[in-house]
């Protein structure tokens, strides 16, 4: 195993019932990557990182994160990683001071820790007006960024992020990518699903899911240039129409 | 520990954020607490009664009116027939008619005996029952007065034999419904209240997506259980002590046990509610689903309590069953503490099987719960 690596994926397969949702991937993402994970829906995106991040079990294969095996140390996995999941997974009854105090809390920070990185989140995000308002009542693209930073909150090597920038307008989008690009210079590696194909650009490599299976995986320049096109949308949509 | 505080600290401010739930979870099992008790009753009172007098002398008179004095008996009407009365009971407008034949009281004079009829509308078989021993008591008192006119007419053959049973009745002395039923039913909305909330609790936070949230945190699965159940507890015993300040003042039902008793108790029966609720919410995937499940045993636990029907006259399967019906020993706790003053000696089969119960029911929450599928 390369010690280099943040995520390692080997032969990795989860089926349900009949149905092979991954099938047999194989991938590496090294420390301090920007990754995208692109796929059509229903590829088995979700899926994959389900069980990268220790929720979902695979049903052969392995696969290490932060040098943990996700299956005998998924507890341990958890303490390493971030997650921000397409679905939004802040407490929209609580405040955005009172969901940091909890998330904080719960991946065990220390009460004048909770208190220190509540300031300094508030401050990143300029929220200082908004700091005991409810969740629920802030604009989607605001959301987002608060649960982005919320998944920072306990300093984890590896982030996850399941289509972060779902339903945003694109000035939002831009200022999420520049929060995931100052994380990725801090030496956290981005893990990241989207379907913008612009977003893709963004990223340090790529690979395109189809049919649960990893169809491409390189830099975004090499992409173009092996299938010889101009954007990532062309690519995409060569790969996804091969298929059908 | 501090994590368990923490998750203890967001449920307590989602509960009191929640304005619609507020009312919801004290107000409403108060009103219910107050209507119930004055309403479930099993008193037998203003019967409708109906007679056919055929007699129609000073003796038939007689016994009617005993009826009519009688606090159990609303007197409706007289009969001219019996196809009339069957009619009548047909139409619900009586519950027992009394036949009263012809040569009534001829036949006490002369042959010492007449028989009565009666028929009781016994679709009720229990209050059937009740007023057939109110109809035979009022019969017997005019039976023994008859004895002694017929006695003092002279004919000395007719010896009154006199055999009462004086009732003592304890622990409740007056036969207050009410003694009876509020302790059962505060223990149903303690049930309801905590079984409802814990059901819905985590389901709920899959239905709205935190729950994946939390699996991806690397908190531990008894952490995580024990400060969903805290709160749901603390609720729980509030509310206990709101029923309890109710029957008090409004009810005025004898507190003789101890009261630290009745709480210690109570935490443990919360326990195991909330270990069910928890258990429900981890298999199921909607709070519909949780509600629907949460319901089905709910009535069962309600049905099967012996709060309505004694258990004593239940088929001997359904006895074995209410060997796993907390409610069971809830309702028999409290009534014993609250109302005969038992000791921990007295409740101690009880407060064992609530005891296997919680640690059976909360260690197949922590077990069921599951971050990693």
């Amino acid at each position: 195993m390369n010690k280099e690596n943040a995520i390692t994926v080997k032969d990795l397969t989860k089926t349900f019932g009949a149905f092979t949702a991954v099938n047999n991937i194989s991938f590496e993402v090294g420390k301090g990557e920007v990754f995208g994970f692109l796929g059509a829906n229903g590829a088995g995106k979700t899926t994959a990182m389900k069980m990268l991040i220790g929720i979902l079990k695979p049903t052969s294969g392995i696969a290490t994160v932060a040098n943990f095996d996700v299956i005998s140390h998924a507890e341990d996995v958890k303490k390493s990683i971030g997650y921000m999941s397409q679905r939004f997974s802040l407490y929209n009854d609580l405040t955005i001071k009172e969901n940091i105090t909890f998330f904080g809390g719960i991946y065990g920070l220390k009460k004048a820790d909770i208190k220190v990185k509540t300031k300094e989140l508030i401050e990143e995000l300029g929220l200082h007006d908004e700091a005991n308002k409810l969740v629920g009542a802030l604009p989607l693209g605001w959301k987002q960024k608060v649960a982005f930073s919320v998944s920072l909150l306990h300093n984890p090597q590896i982030i996850f992020l399941d289509e972060p920038t779902g339903g945003v307008d694109p000035i939002t989008r831009r200022q999420f990518w520049e929060m995931i690009y100052r994380e990725a210079h801090r030496g956290k590696t981005i893990f990241v699903t989207t379907h913008y194909m612009d977003e893709a650009e963004y990223c340090d490599r790529v690979s395109i899911m189809v049919e649960g299976k990893i169809e491409a995986l390189d830099t975004p320049k090499n992409l173009k240039t092996l299938y010889k096109v101009d954007t990532m949308n062309q690519v995409f949509l060569k790969l996804a129409r091969n298929i059908e | 520990m501090n994590i368990i505080r923490y998750i203890i600290q967001k449920e307590f401010r989602q509960i009191f954020r929640n304005k619609a739930m507020l009312p919801i979870i004290f107000i409403m099992p108060m009103i219910q607490l107050i209507i119930l008790s004055n309403a479930a009753t099993f008193e037998v009172k203003n019967i409708k009664f109906g007679y056919i007098d055929n007699d129609k002398t000073s003796f038939s008179r007689e016994l009617v009116e005993k009826f009519n004095a009688s606090t159990y008996f609303n007197v409706l009407s007289d009969y001219p027939t019996a196809k009339k009365a069957k009619s009548a009971m047909l139409n619900g407008e009586v519950d027992v008619v009394l036949e009263i034949p012809q040569h009534f009281s001829r036949d006490l004079i002369k042959e010492k005996k007449s028989d009565l009829s009666v028929t009781i509308n016994a679709i009720d078989g229990a209050a059937a029952g009740v007023e057939n021993v109110y109809v035979n008591q009022i019969v017997q008192q005019f039976n023994s007065k008859i004895r002694v006119g017929l006695m003092l007419l002279g004919t000395p053959e007719v010896q009154p034999q006199l055999i009462e049973t004086i009732p003592l009745f304890w622990y409740n002395e007056t036969l207050n419904y009410k003694t009876f039923m509020v302790p059962g039913i505060l223990v149903l909305l303690v049930t309801m209240i905590t079984l409802f909330l814990s059901g819905m609790n985590v389901v709920r936070e899959k239905e709205i997506g935190t729950l994946e949230q939390i699996n991806v945190t690397p908190i531990k699965k008894h952490q995580f259980i024990i400060g969903k159940l805290f709160p749901f507890l603390i609720l729980g015993l509030v509310l206990l002590t709101v029923g309890l300040i109710i029957a008090k003042l409004i009810f005025d039902i004898p507190m003789v046990g101890s009261i630290l008793l009745m709480y210690g108790y109570t935490i443990i029966y919360i326990l195991v509610i909330l270990g069910i609720g928890l258990f429900i919410s981890n298999y199921t995937d909607t709070q519909q689903q949780a509600m629907f499940i949460a319901w089905f045993f709910m009535v069962i636990f309600i049905l099967m309590s012996g709060l309505f029907t004694p258990i004593e006259s239940m088929p001997e399967w359904a006895q074995i069953l209410t060997e796993f019906n907390p409610i069971k020993y809830f309702v028999q706790v409290m009534r014993m503490v609250m109302l005969k003053g038992a000791g921990i000696s007295d409740i101690y089969p009880q407060v064992l099987k609530t005891l296997l119960y919680a640690v059976a029911m909360n260690g197949l929450a922590v077990m069921s719960y599951k971050k990693f599928s």
